[in-house]
């Protein structure tokens, strides 16, 4: 299981390049790849940039174990996920989502799960900038 | 007994340090931490959720506190 596996948590630019040579197999009939981006306004309010900070062991164990999730549940071929840490400008690129498997609908649902959950359970936390404040994303009501 | 936790996004802002120290009585457990903290921190009650983590794993209300555990404080997360 661990050579399928590829996590990484990072503090410099992702390449989605990487992630996607990690997954490529003879064996795969179809990779789905997923990036996040940094949107330029939440709720029509402008966003100047996003600062990410995580809880770096746990949020890299806590990934780790959705991603064993996800090969076990879609008998993935391989799995990279890419997180960014750190103060990222509008159109940077927080997360990179790469899954290969032998058939298509496999790939796309082992993603969608994967970035699904990443948001629910990984210990990662981002704060949006604007001109006149900050504001801790969903951590109030 | 005396504990550490350590405090990550909006919980730093409502502490004001990324360490807090604090004592609780021996057996306490993290029900009793969160109580604990919500009395001293009103501002707690505004949070959608928190999550306690224990030795890097989630923990349940029920579990006991111990002095050396990495105790941290595990608001809603919003990565991706």
């Amino acid at each position: 299981m661990p050579s399928m596996i590829d996590i990484q948590l990072l503090h410099t630019p992702l390449s989605e390049q990487a992630c996607l040579d990690f997954v490529k197999t003879d064996d795969t009939g179809g990779i789905v790849v997923f990036v996040g981006t940094v949107r330029n306004q939440t709720k029509g309010k402008a966003v100047v940039r996003l600062d990410f900070e995580a809880y770096e062991p746990m949020a890299i164990s806590e990934m780790r174990k959705i991603a064993v999730q996800a090969v076990e549940q879609f008998s993935l071929k391989k799995i990279s996920v890419h997180h960014r840490v750190g103060t990222l400008a509008i159109g940077e690129v927080p997360v990179v989502i790469a899954v290969s498997s032998a058939h298509r609908k496999a790939a796309f649902d082992a993603c969608e799960l994967v970035i699904d959950t990443l948001k629910e359970t990984v210990p990662i936390w981002k704060k949006e900038i604007f001109e006149d404040g900050e504001v801790w994303v969903s951590a109030t009501p | 007994m005396n504990l550490k936790v350590l405090c990550f996004g909006i919980t730093r802002d409502i502490i004001g340090q990324f360490e807090y120290r604090l004592s609780l009585p021996t057996e306490a457990t993290v029900a009793d931490l969160k109580n604990q903290l919500s009395m001293q921190f009103p501002k707690f009650a505004t949070l959608k959720s928190l999550r306690i983590a224990l030795n890097e794993e989630y923990a349940e209300d029920t579990m006991t506190l111990k002095e050396n555990d990495e105790i941290v404080l595990i608001p809603p997360v919003s990565g991706g």
